[in-house]
């Protein structure tokens, strides 16, 4: 019980720490879950994040589920995606309820226009973390360039990067141990 | 028999939007077609408050729409519609991975996985980047930059990684500190 509180807390912070769209969550899941808890490693997480991606529902809560679920089970998943998504069901319900021009006001676009240069920084740091425990080598390195490019200059969905650098991954590991 | 409906419609988003959250854009489109929940307008606005508030995309446009439609229990089922699927596969996905774990092949595959991860996040950072830092409207070159939002950016960066002291901090101290420094100079 009190582990699956632990899970529950450490989502709902994750949920409520993150402004600005789902990659804006990365910082804040590698402070939570990985630098403070110790509950899963850099690795880990990219794995959980390449697979949440082609899976169906919200990249981001999927990571949670996998963390959560790692740690106690299913019971752990389930806990896990309720906390991640408790203060976004709050807050969304109270702004709905009484604040019907929220995103209209000129103090809230200038706040979130700030915020947006923060999380920049954040998914910068974020990514050279990341970077330590994915790109290990030239093929790797490879990889990585080629997904980054074509995300960014073609509408192809992520889904496709996923499954085809899975199979490149596979391909590049046979052909390694043949040459050995 | 509302709820039903909301947590069934939230249910198939959930289900069928695989690969982000703008992934449930036509979706919603395609619900403000054939209920009378909301209209084309009130998606435009709901995409605007939840770029303005914590949490995922998804949830919030699900948490919304719930609550304009039933109120307060309309934005907990239609929530919990759009998560279900996503428990629940997650959960198989675990069953079959541990089996395999240490197959070599699906080692193989992460270490493709990794590096594809991490670009597909650093190209997401990338757009942040043109919308926070560019004007990317800007007639001349000059325009192109936001010289404001990079200066902040470069404060924050050196902070964050180069100073001792403010390199450990919470990322939601940085947070909160760009908020404040946003409503002062934008």
């Amino acid at each position: 019980m009190r582990e699956l509180l632990e899970i529950f807390i450490a989502a709902f912070r994750v949920g409520i720490m993150t402004f600005g769209g789902g990659y804006a969550m990365l910082p804040i899941l590698q402070r939570e879950v990985v630098d403070s808890k110790k509950w899963v490693t850099e690795a880990e997480v990219l794995d959980y994040y390449a697979i949440g991606q082609c899976l169906p529902g919200i990249i981001m809560v999927n990571t949670m589920i996998f963390i959560g679920q790692k740690r106690k089970g299913t019971a752990g998943g389930i806990v896990a995606a309720l906390g991640t998504v408790f203060p976004a069901l709050v807050i969304i319900t109270v702004i709905a309820a009484l604040l019907n021009n929220f995103a209209d006001s000129e103090i809230v676009k200038k706040a979130f226009a700030g915020i947006r240069v923060c999380v920049c920084v954040l998914i910068f740091n974020a990514v050279v973390k990341l970077w330590k425990s994915s790109v290990i080598d030239k093929k790797s390195f490879l990889i990585f360039l080629l997904v980054a490019v074509l995300s960014l200059f073609t509408d192809i969905t992520p889904v496709i990067f996923v499954l085809a650098s899975a199979v490149l991954g596979i391909i590049l590991h046979s052909m390694g141990v043949k040459r050995q | 028999m509302i709820l039903l409906r909301l947590f069934w419609e939230f249910f198939k988003i959930g289900m069928f939007s695989v690969g982000g959250g703008m992934a449930a854009l036509p979706f919603l489109y395609d619900m403000a077609d054939r209920t009378s929940w909301f209209t084309y307008d009130q998606i435009a606005d709901m995409l605007a408050v939840s770029e303005s508030t914590p949490g995922p995309i998804g949830i919030n446009m699900a948490t919304y729409t719930g609550f304009t439609t039933a109120g307060v229990w309309g934005s907990v089922v239609a929530t919990l519609g759009v998560i279900t699927p996503g428990i629940v596969i997650v959960l198989l996905i675990v069953a079959v991975l541990e089996k395999f774990r240490n197959n070599r092949y699906v080692e193989a595959a992460f270490y493709g996985l990794r590096p594809a991860s991490t670009g597909l996040i650093a190209a997401a950072g990338i757009m942040v980047v043109e919308i926070a830092l560019l004007n990317m409207d800007a007639g001349e070159l000059w325009d192109l930059f936001d010289f404001k939002a990079i200066a902040l950016a470069t404060v924050l960066l050196v902070l964050t990684r180069w100073i001792k002291p403010t390199k450990k901090l919470h990322p939601i101290v940085f947070i909160a500190a760009s908020a404040v420094v946003g409503v002062l100079i934008f």
